[in-house]
């Protein structure tokens, strides 16, 4: 049943997938919070441990204080803290909470199973 | 524009020690007896398209414009852009008023798919961007239309309830008078029970189709803390905003005219105390169809544009031409007035639209022409562009509007033969200063038209019936003929007062006849008189001839007693003494 041309297509689209982290494309990311709070800490360490594990290297992160800066937060759409926006790679995404959530960081980050598999093993 | 709606001057002016919010929006600070409760968050909730963003906004730029309090708009579901030009229409120029720094507009967006729930979060971001933006311009009033829409854009919906809870607690101690707008929902009045978080104070917006026309309603479902209007009142939302219609007559603080004018028709004048109506009265023109209520009222207007002053036409049932060409039938030339710019008619079917439009429409020709009388013939017409109740309200809210103004006018009502005469369909009578009732008298195959005063506030009126003639030069009124037979009118009357008239003739015949008789009877009398009076006289001169005859006797007899006297003694000087010697002498001859 299977196409040759549509297992073609299956292994562009995996390639595709990987591709910004094999051609070297950095995550840019900013996490905004409001102020020390116990919950602005626990995203600040659960984000630090997640890319550290899963992007080393390949991710630029700002932490943005709100506090500090309110005038950030009405460009930028942050309507709960703490949010983590994902600027690049495109779609942009916000991802809110503390990130204690792993596996859903990761998918609102768009990185693929596959590879951190393929990451891990390394 | 904005001009005429009444501006309460003070917002501390209430019941109590609450301190309230003036909005600034027509009528709904009367509702609420001085505004919403300030430094306190008020929830507007109602269906969709009922009002409430606009509600919200009115109130921010109502608090920039008139009250000195610039506002900040959180909208979760507008843009500012569109925002903006939404409101533009109702003369609310946002761009500007952001420019000026009265007015800050935060778009929030939340949309769920681009949002990945990880953890624990707050809206501590929210309460920052609004701080920011309530800092930046130094704001008093905030709007947030419509908070709910976080409740799609995020999912743990405990977190959203206890933030949402915090976030009023947020605004009510940074004394923010608040507007939260909320999608009414089914049994509930928001969607998502915001009103279990606000207590202060929740309106109620609401609109209904009776019978296709649609009338938009608001209610303040609760006030804590304050006494408020009750009912659902109708509002508009007119060109210059929203206009709420409170049923109770306003603060009534208009002031009073003593001048009176003439009615144009002079016997009518002189019902009314001689001197006509006060300015700026309301006078209601009622009868069955056939009366003669517009031709009576195109008096009022030809006599009023003939002393150079303005005149409203407004006409629910004929044309601008066809009531010149009949109002030509009784001598009244109306349209040299049209000509000369005096007078305007507004000539409508009152199923045009409904009746907020007609209130709109009246208020928008009044403010232009600036007419010191205004006609409205009928006003019942426009019943048939709401329900009674609703015309009563807007006709209530009319003659407030033209009484504020010291604006006459002249309402006709039409009363349905079966009705009671003497009430109004629409139950104005209590609102109108004046009543004339027109009524037809039926008797000797005859159908002859009555008038009557029925009221007239501070004029000292006649209370009779007098018969309202229509002639080739204008309304006349008679006197009616009141005698045995009851009221006479038309042809009976004229026939007894024929009657009456030679009646009154042989009466004064007789009295002529009488009169002469007298006089005769008089003359006899006279010339009786000056007999007897002849007759005194001589009896008079008759006794004074006999006196004096007396009186010479005892002269006499004096007389010759002296001689005898003189004759005895011989003394000389008692003679002398006597001083009749030559009496003496003479007797002594």
């Amino acid at each position: 049943m299977k196409s040759p041309k549509l297992i073609d297509n299956t292994k562009a689209f995996e390639a595709a997938l990987l591709a910004p982290i094999s051609v070297g494309g950095r995550y840019t990311l900013r996490l905004f919070v409001t102020g020390t709070t116990p919950r602005s800490l626990r995203a600040i360490q659960n984000l630090h441990a997640l890319c550290e594990a899963n992007l080393p290297g390949q991710y630029d992160l700002e932490v943005i204080d709100i506090y500090q800066h309110p005038e950030q937060a009405m460009p930028e759409q942050i309507v709960v803290t703490p949010t983590l926006v994902k600027e690049f790679p495109l779609p942009l995404r916000r991802i809110i909470g503390d990130l204690s959530d792993t596996e859903r960081v990761l998918t609102g980050l768009g990185i693929p199973r596959r590879h951190l598999a393929r990451a891990r093993n390394a | 524009m904005r001009s005429t709606k009444t501006k309460p001057v003070s917002g501390k002016a209430d019941h109590g020690n609450l301190p309230k919010c003036l909005t600034g929006i027509h009528g709904l600070d009367e509702i609420t007896l001085g505004g919403l409760p300030r430094g306190r968050p008020t929830l507007v909730c109602g269906g969709a398209g009922c009002g409430k963003t606009l509600l919200g906004i009115e109130f921010l730029v109502r608090g920039a414009t008139l009250f000195g309090e610039p506002g900040v708009c959180v909208s979760f579901e507008e843009t500012a852009e569109e925002l903006t030009s939404n409101v533009e229409s109702l003369g609310f120029n946002l761009t500007t008023l952001v420019r000026q720094k009265k007015l800050a507009i935060d778009h929030v967006q939340v949309e769920r798919n681009l949002i990945e729930e990880t953890g624990d979060y707050d809206l501590e971001a929210l309460f920052v961007r609004i701080g920011h933006a309530v800092d930046a311009i130094g704001a008093k009033r905030v709007l947030l239309d419509s908070v709910e829409a976080l409740f799609a854009g995020l999912e743990d919906e405990s977190v959203l309830r206890s933030e949402l809870r915090r976030l009023f607690r947020w605004l009510k101690d940074r004394n923010l008078t608040t507007i939260v707008t909320g999608e009414r929902g089914q049994g509930t009045l928001t969607r998502h029970g915001l009103e279990e978080y606000i207590s202060d104070c929740v309106i109620l917006l609401d609109h209904q189709v009776t019978e296709t026309i649609l009338t938009r309603r608001l209610r303040v479902v609760k006030y804590r803390g304050s006494t408020h209007g009750m009912n659902e009142y109708p509002f508009l939302i007119e060109s210059d905003g929203i206009s709420v219609l409170p049923v109770t007559s306003m603060a009534l603080k208009y002031k009073s005219s003593n001048e009176r004018v003439s009615t144009g028709v002079p016997a009518l004048d002189e019902m009314f105390g001689g001197k006509g109506y006060f300015r700026g009265n309301s006078i209601l023109v009622s009868g069955t169809s056939g009366t003669g209520k517009t031709s009576l009222t195109t008096h009022f207007v030809d006599a009023a544009c003939g002393r150079g002053e303005k005149c409203v036409f407004f006409s629910f049932e004929e044309p601008a031409d066809q009531i010149i060409r009949n109002m030509r039938s009784i001598g009244i030339n109306l349209q040299r007035w049209v000509d000369k710019g005096l007078l305007h008619f507004h000539s409508v079917r009152p199923t045009t639209y409904g009746l907020e439009m007609h209130l709109v429409k009246i208020h928008k020709v009044i403010q232009e022409f600036g007419p010191s009388l205004v006609v409205v013939d009928p006003v019942t017409g426009l019943l048939h562009a709401g329900t009674a109740y609703e015309t009563r309200s807007i006709l209530l809210r009319m003659i407030d509007f033209l009484k504020e103004r010291q604006i006459t006018a002249i309402l006709t009502t039409l009363t349905s033969g079966t009705a009671m005469q003497e009430q109004t369909e629409v139950e104005i009578s209590s609102l109108v200063d004046a009543w004339l009732l027109l009524r037809d008298i039926e008797s000797g195959g005859e159908r002859n038209r009555g008038i009557y005063i029925l009221k007239a506030r501070g004029v000292a009126h006649s209370n009779q019936i007098r018969e309202f003639l229509l002639t080739s030069h204008g309304v006349e009124l008679r006197e009616v003929y009141l005698g045995e037979a009851g009221m006479l009118t038309g042809s009976a009357r004229v026939t007894q007062e024929a009657k009456d008239e030679s009646a009154a003739l042989i009466g004064r015949q007789e009295i002529e006849r009488k009169q002469l008789l007298l006089q005769r009877k008089r003359r006899a009398l006279d010339a009786q008189i000056a007999a007897l009076q002849l007759d005194l006289e001589t009896e008079v001169q008759e006794s004074e001839q006999l006196i004096a005859q007396e009186k010479l006797k005892v002269k006499k007899w004096e007389q010759d007693r002296g001689v005898m006297v003189t004759s005895r003694y011989g003394n000389s000087g008692m003679r002398t003494e006597n001083g009749r010697p030559a009496a003496a002498a003479g007797k002594g001859k």
